[in-house]
């Protein structure tokens, strides 16, 4: 688990997917930069990503880190939203042997995972098939 | 021409380049033990490293050994091997010391341990490339001339936590953030690079499972692989699923161990080894080539998921340096953490062409006997994966092939090798290549 604190500072991120696009080549970076490493530029707009996209390879977690042994087996997926900007993530409510690379999905806004009794339940994005 | 050279600050062992500090008079009065005699200018330029001496422990659970034994035990057999009557500094390869055992500052607790009082000592950290980085450290410091006799180890003690605590410890070599968050582990990111490998290039399941089975009867004649069982493709692949395509059989293990090398100048490497009657007749190793790069340290951030760019530009430079290309070399110890690693590495060093590193072991082209051996010793796979020491591990099997010492899994004619440690899913990489002199 990252820390509370750490949590707290990416929520723009993970809750809201913003990323950052370089003000001089256009590159979009998820989460968002301070250094553009294809142009060294150092100022980006922020953006919201699309919550949309598809599937460019995915795995199924049967051995899970303890936070996440209540929820395995699992599927993980690296979800390409735009040409060249992906994120991974779960991929869920879905049949765990019909995942196929190319598949559609949406990201949807889902609990990722709670510290104990009386620690942080984390929120981000999962994607479900379309 | 005799140049004197004065020692820096207060440490008796730390000396300096002559060509950066000739203007120093050296007339200034410093205590005698503070200086250290260079030859003459062609040394220092044209200095060459040698591998003078190696030592390990065997991978596994050592229970009754601690991270310092562990360690000293390693540096000792070094020492020994080498027959160095000094040691000028140290470099310590070491992942997760915090996370695994709750100690840091590990380079003053070895070199403490290790008898060796007041030389400088520095930990280096790059996650599962700890102990390469370490030994490219080391190599620079020897080229340098700031120091003449260098020892160079790497531990790592991963079982005195439990599974999970050694799961989460190597999960912090991930993006903590933005993938270890979301719940994925280190065989589900190099699962997704197998799966991703499997679609484009139409490797199959019994290719990844061939590299394992090779891997374990290397392993199985080597003295200090923690696993020493043949395995066969069938067991693999009907071998407890960890993360789909992977499976148990697919991983490196969970280790203890250490390893260590004595670095020095060629100069001083025929003076100990005339000197000493285990080496006498035996061809020096000298290190011609090193090279360190680095790639995104999240797997979605790479355009091509199978591809590692960071493996690649290391062995560029190394290959530059040594002045070899990938048929020049001999054997090589590779990153094998999963079996998809060792495909996709072969193909980053220029072993395999792109989308082809699953046949190399299905072929049995890098099998002992085969056209280039890979993983003599078993690599992660068989050896075991003590992380911080792995790197320096790889350089002790290299040189127990170049000298001609490796029992039944000797390389006939091995002249030219290769080591190949890399980080996190290949966020950092370090290549070398040693050639016998
Ligand atoms: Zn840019």
């Amino acid at each position: 688990m990252i820390t509370p604190a750490e949590y707290v500072r990416e929520i723009p991120a993970h809750h809201r997917l913003e990323a950052g696009r370089c003000k001089k080549c256009r590159k979009i970076y998820y989460p968002a930069r301070q250094v553009c490493p294809e142009c060294q530029a150092r100022e980006f707009e922020p953006l919201s990503l699309p919550r949309e996209g598809k599937i460019v390879t995915f795995t199924v977690i049967r051995v899970a880190p303890s936070q996440f042994s209540d929820q395995a087996p699992y599927a993980m997926g690296i979800v390409e939203v735009q040409p060249g900007v992906r994120l991974l993530t779960q991929v869920v409510d879905c049949d765990l042997d019909k995942i196929e690379i190319g598949m559609p999905v949406s990201l949807e806004f889902r609990k990722i995972q709670e510290d104990g009794e009386k620690g942080v339940l984390a929120y981000g994005v999962k994607a479900v098939p379309r | 021409m005799d140049y004197w050279i004065v020692g820096l600050l207060m440490d008796s062992h730390l000396t300096i380049n002559p060509f950066i500090h000739q203007s120093i008079h050296p007339s200034i009065h410093y205590p005698k033990q503070m200086m250290l005699n260079f030859k003459t200018t062609e040394d220092t330029v044209n200095r060459e490293v040698v591998i003078l001496g190696v030592g390990m422990t065997r991978g596994g659970e050592h229970w009754g050994k601690s991270l310092r034994q562990l360690f000293v035990e390693a540096a000792l057999a070094a020492i020994d091997d080498a027959g160095v009557d000094r040691i000028g500094s140290m470099y310590i390869g070491c992942m997760s010391s915090g996370l695994f055992n709750g100690q840091e500052h590990i380079a003053s607790l070895m070199a403490d341990y290790l008898g060796q009082k007041h030389v400088p000592a520095t930990r280096v950290e790059s996650a599962c490339a700890s102990g390469g980085a370490a030994l490219r450290m080391g190599f620079m410091e020897v080229l340098s001339g700031l120091n003449e006799v260098v020892l160079v180890g790497g531990v790592e003690k991963m079982t005195d936590v439990s599974t999970d605590g050694a799961t989460y410890a190597l999960s912090t070599a991930a993006d903590q953030t933005y993938e270890s968050f979301y719940g994925v582990t280190f065989p589900g990111l190099y699962a997704m690079i197998a799966r991703a490998h499997m679609h484009r290039y139409g490797t199959t399941r019994k290719q990844l499972a061939e590299v394992a089975v090779k891997n374990h009867l290397h392993g199985s004649m080597n003295p200090f692989a923690q696993y020493r069982q043949k395995i066969t493709v069938d067991e693999v692949i009907h071998s407890t699923a960890v993360a789909d395509p992977l499976n148990i059989l697919d991983c490196s293990p969970i280790t203890d161990g250490a390893s260590a090398v004595i670095l020095c100048s060629r100069e001083i490497a025929k003076k100990f080894a005339n000197g000493n009657p285990s080496l006498r007749e035996k061809p020096l190793v000298k290190i011609t080539g090193s090279g360190q790069a680095t790639d995104t340290i999240a797997l979605h951030s790479r355009q091509d998921i199978t591809e590692l760019r960071a493996v690649a530009e290391a062995a560029q430079q190394a290959y530059k340096m040594a002045g070899k290309k990938p048929g020049d070399i001999h054997l090589a110890e590779v990153h094998d953490c999963f079996t998809i690693a060792e495909i996709c590495v072969l193909e980053a060093l220029g072993v395999a062409e792109k989308g082809q590193g699953g046949k190399a072991a299905e072929s049995g082209y890098t099998a002992l006997g085969g056209r280039m051996p890979v993983n003599t010793s078993g690599g992660l796979k068989a050896k075991g994966h003590p992380v911080g020491a792995t790197g320096v591990a790889q350089a002790v099997e290299i040189v127990h092939q170049l000298r001609g010492e490796a029992g039944d899994r000797q390389v006939k004619n091995a002249r030219v090798g290769l080591t190949q440690n890399m980080g996190g899913t290949g966020g950092s990489c370090v290549v070398h290549i040693m050639e016998a002199l």
